[in-house]
């Protein structure tokens, strides 16, 4: 099938605009009469509940953690662009809108990004006014600073916590709209199916993680905020309990899953100390505006960095991107930190590090003011590490971080399921094949507050208002199919624990389908993952019952999920025969090492149609066309 | 390069479990075998849940999340001080460097009236969230608002108020305090908003709202023994218990 994105025709300066025009309206008295179901309370579904609710949505909101406030969008430290071009260093809806494709390579749809670009700046003004305290200069005014892969200073932040200040200001308008009654929250709830009648989406089924009840939630549409699936990786930088659960279970019931193998890997983590190690902790990517990322020359030096001297080391971003340098975008910078260590020249233990270094910033703005910038992230990483980076530098690893694919949805961030809507990290529509950095919050926010409060509306207009009720067959069917599912897992009683299978998962996806991707490796993946599901389901351990607060069950769940995905992950991996962003096949690659496109045979979204566990999924293809950038070879030299 | 050398130490551990709310909660015994120095607390709580099913055993429920400092999801109390007692940090954050072969460590969820323990070190907390329904917010409504820029926020003003924001709502506060107290919480949102002026129009309004809402929801009063501060994983400060009750008082002569 060729899928049709459905994006507004002519001029794109005007696309949104004129499609908000043609979108149709609910009247401002029936909204009540509709109800919203909203899985997920990060930036995207924080903003998207508080914004439909003050719509006067009857809106129910679910998360899995015990508060809105904790989704994964918290833990965002480096910031959020915007095109405000308020330093007057160039920069506008068209740069930004340019950088994003570009950054992408190639791999998003034009329309989409344009809107991201386009609402970018409103973002910044409803921050503002919730009362986000964005950093400010002496005079008052917002202050801004550059980030990967950009040339403008277009990104705005909250010292190193710019994903939790955004996080309390949607929380902040989600409190209200709870005290006014038109959102309901139901905290550590998990949603465990998609309730599917007639062919559009009408609830969830979830799991109460408290008591353990299982029950369903009716809605006239459901919309799934439910954050990225690198988790897949086992360590990675996301909380422990994201997972794909949400959008696999839809996947299952009909929504197609889009170019899955785009995940980023991102540059600047701090690299694993054990094998106790329980995830990775990131440290913003801001850190290379004012660190020097360097290996030594020399290989297996052990010597102390600051031992080093300045003729022995290797400034390797400097050297091969002169115009962007250590601002280098992150699927060329964690390359380039994984080639110095394969070439031997790592720092650290197991020599899977480089080090990005701070002293010649110190030197040049003083330690007070580095302090200012990136205190608590200078002070996270001495707790981890145990290592002063004021006084030596900071070793860094890539680490799986951010997940470009995901549900595949229209320009109404519509899935094929009508009535079933996916917004932020949880859907495929605008990094492409990479994403840049600040920009994930700005996607979260800008579907949340700006996109899903029209776009909605179009769809509820043609829909009756509570058509299907919880006694519907396939409500219960669902319900009964949940309670199954768990029922099998602990019945199995088997030796492993979840934790060691994710593990087993984590370290397959990691070598076989992770930072460098080749037919080789791919096809052994395949081979392994199916064998791995297989023992999963006839030897894991899952102790207690279903009828209480169960962790393990909880888990057991997720994993489960994630080795079925896993395999879609590395088929589509194997399908996309060429390199693009984050996915890096290593037999397509220019000579001196970059991704190497093939726009003749994969310029697509690909997008997969659920046919069975062990059996292959359908693939049908988007057509990606570019009127307004000139697809062009992506150079950061 | 101090990266340490894996020398495992063992220790002893005294874990609160209990079942559920209304269940009797006591403390048991279990060992952790050769912990290594660079790993985090919950990786050595990990380890021991790992071995507690392998051999049968009911692993322990303990809240955590993004195990960065930053979702306020984990919740312990150990050897008697919340968080742990290392300064501006939360459990998930604590290494396991900061013990020695042979400790006897006591892990016990908050214990606070406002928060009704779910499962061992689980609690209840949505008592937080209500104070922030009531009035933690300025009532700006999605679309047509001013440009960022039109309203200027001297740099103090917004230091002062990002200094505030940076609570991450994990409850130590009232854990540590001795009359179950969520002052602490309640004035840094009330102090960050009351500072800008994007939240001057309601702030009288939102004081009022949120202290009732502290007294409704189960908290202590506020009896100034700062144990909140000391126990507060992100330094937040007992000045801003002092400007809520500015705020407040200015909101009664209004
Ligand atoms: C460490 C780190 C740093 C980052 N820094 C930046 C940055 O500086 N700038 C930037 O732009 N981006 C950054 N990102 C990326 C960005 O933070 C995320 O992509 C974005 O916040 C995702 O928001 P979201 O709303 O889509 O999902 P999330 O914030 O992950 O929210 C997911 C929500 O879904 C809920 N949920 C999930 N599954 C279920 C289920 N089955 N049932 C019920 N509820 C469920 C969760 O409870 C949660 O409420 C960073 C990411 C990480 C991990
Ligand atoms: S004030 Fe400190 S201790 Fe209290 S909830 Fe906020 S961060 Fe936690
Ligand atoms: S787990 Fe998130 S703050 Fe500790």
């Amino acid at each position: 099938m060729i899928l049709d994105g459905k994006c507004p025709k002519g001029p794109i300066q005007t696309s949104w605009d004129r499609h908000r025009f043609d979108l149709k309206l609910v009247n401002p008295a029936n909204k009540r009469k509709y109800k919203i179901i909203m899985v997920g309370t990060g930036l995207a579904g924080g903003a998207g509940a508080a914004s439909l609710g003050e719509l006067g949505y009857n809106v129910e909101a679910f998360c899995y953690q015990d508060s809105a406030r904790r989704a994964h969008s918290i833990a965002a430290q480096g910031g959020i662009n915007a095109a405000k071009n308020y330093p007057n260093d160039g920069d506008s809806i068209y740069r930004l809108f340019y950088d994003t494709i570009k950054g992408g390579d190639f791999r998003a749809r034009e329309a989409d990004v344009w809107r991201l670009a386009q609402v970018s700046n409103n973002i910044i003004d409803q921050c503002v006014a919730q009362g986000v305290p964005f950093a400010r200069d002496y005079a008052g005014y917002l202050d801004n600073r550059s980030f990967g892969g950009a040339q403008v200073s277009r990104t705005f932040f909250a010292r190193g916590q710019t994903g939790q200040q955004l996080l309390l200001g949607a929380y902040s308008a989600l409190s209200r709209q709870v005290n006014a009654g038109t959102v309901k929250m139901f905290p550590r709830c998990e949603m465990l199916d998609l309730v599917v009648v007639d062919g559009e989406a009408k609830g969830i089924t979830v799991r109460d993680l408290i008591t353990g009840e299982v029950r369903v939630h009716t809605a006239d549409a459901v919309v799934l905020a439910t954050g990225g699936y690198v988790n897949v990786f086992y360590l990675s930088t996301n909380a422990m309990g994201c997972s794909v659960t949400a959008a696999w279970k839809a996947h299952k019931k009909g929504a197609f899953f889009a170019n899955p193998c785009y995940t980023q890997i991102h540059p600047t983590c701090i690299p694993q100390s054990g094998d106790h190690q329980s995830k990775l902790t990131l440290m913003s990517e801001s850190l290379r505006n004012d660190g020097r990322c360097w290996a030594p020359k020399k290989k297996g030096d052990n010597r102390h960095p600051n031992d080093i001297p300045e003729e022995e080391r290797d400034y390797y971003l400097e050297r091969k991107y002169p115009s962007f340098g250590n601002l280098a975008p992150r699927d060329i910078a964690s390359r380039a930190a994984k080639e110095q260590c394969d070439d031997g020249r790592g720092v650290g233990p197991g020599g899977r590090g480089v080090n990005l270094d701070f002293s010649a910033a110190i030197k040049r703005v003083g330690e007070n003011t580095i302090r200012e910038r990136y205190g608590n992230l200078f002070e996270m990483y001495e707790k981890i590490t145990d290592e002063n980076a004021y006084k030596q530098p900071m070793r860094m690893y890539p680490a799986p971080h951010y997940s470009m694919g995901g549900l595949w949805v229209d320009y109404n961030c519509e899935s094929n399921v009508p009535g079933l809507f996916v917004l932020g990290e949880a859907n495929f529509s605008v990094h492409g094949a990479n994403r840049l950095g600040a920009s994930a919050l700005m996607q979260g926010l800008a579907d949340g507050y700006f996109v899903i409060p029209y776009t909605i509306a179009n769809y509820l207009a043609k829909t009756k208002p509570g058509a299907v009720t919880a006694d519907h067959p396939e409500c219960k069917k669902s319900v009964e199919d949940v309670l199954a599912n768990q029922k099998k897992l602990l019945s199995i009683n088997g030796k492993k624990t979840v934790s060691e299978f994710h593990r087993e998962l984590g370290k397959i996806m990691w070598e076989d389908v992770g930072m460098a991707r080749s037919e080789e490796t791919l096809k052994d993946a395949l081979k392994k993952i199916p064998v791995l599901r297989e023992e999963f389901w006839k030897n894991v351990k899952v102790t207690g019952s279903g009828a209480e607060l169960n962790q393990q069950l909880e888990n057991a769940g997720r994993v489960a999920d994630f080795l079925e995905f896993g395999e879609l992950m590395t088929r589509d991996a194997l399908h996309r025969n060429e390199s693009c962003g984050g996915h890096f096949r290593v037999e397509h690659q220019m000579p001196d090492g970059e991704a190497k496109r093939d726009d003749e045979n994969y310029c697509y979204v690909g997008a997969w149609e659920f046919k069975g566990v062990d059996k292959e999924p359908e693939l049908h293809k988007e057509p990606l066309t570019f009127e307004n950038v000139h697809l062009a070879v992506r150079s950061y030299k | 390069m101090s990266h340490h050398d894996s020398h495992g130490m063992n220790l002893v551990l005294h874990v609160w479990r209990q079942k559920g709310p209304n269940e009797p909660g006591k403390l048991e015994q279990y060992e952790a075998k050769n912990v290594s120095p660079d790993q985090s607390f919950l990786e050595m709580l990990d380890e021991v849940n790992e071995q507690l099913i392998k051999t049968g055993g009911d692993p322990i429920a303990f809240d955590h999340d993004c195990r960065e400092g930053i979702c306020g999801m984990c919740s312990q109390v150990i050897n008697g001080v919340p968080h742990g007692g290392q300064e501006r940090t939360t459990v998930c954050q604590l290494h396991m460097r900061n013990f020695k072969d042979g400790d006897t460590i006591y892990i016990e969820p908050w214990k606070a009236k406002a928060f009704p323990i779910q499962r061992d070190l689980i609690v209840d907390r949505t008592a937080l969230d209500k104070i922030s329904q009531a009035g933690g917010y300025t009532s700006a409504h999605t679309g047509g608002v001013a440009d960022g820029n039109a309203i200027l926020v001297p740099k103090p003003s917004a230091d002062y108020a990002m200094d505030a924001a940076e609570c991450i709502g994990c409850g130590a506060c009232v854990a540590a305090c001795p009359n179950g107290s969520a002052m602490l919480y309640t004035s840094a949102k009330v102090a960050q908003l009351a500072e800008l002026p994007q939240g001057q129009a309601e702030a009288a309004k939102r004081v009022c709202n949120m202290v009732d809402a502290l007294q409704e929801n189960g908290f202590g009063n506020c009896s100034n023994h700062y144990e909140c501060q000391a126990a507060c994983p992100k330094g937040i400060s007992v000045k801003f218990i002092a400007r809520l009750n500015r705020e407040y008082q200015k909101a009664l002569f209004k």
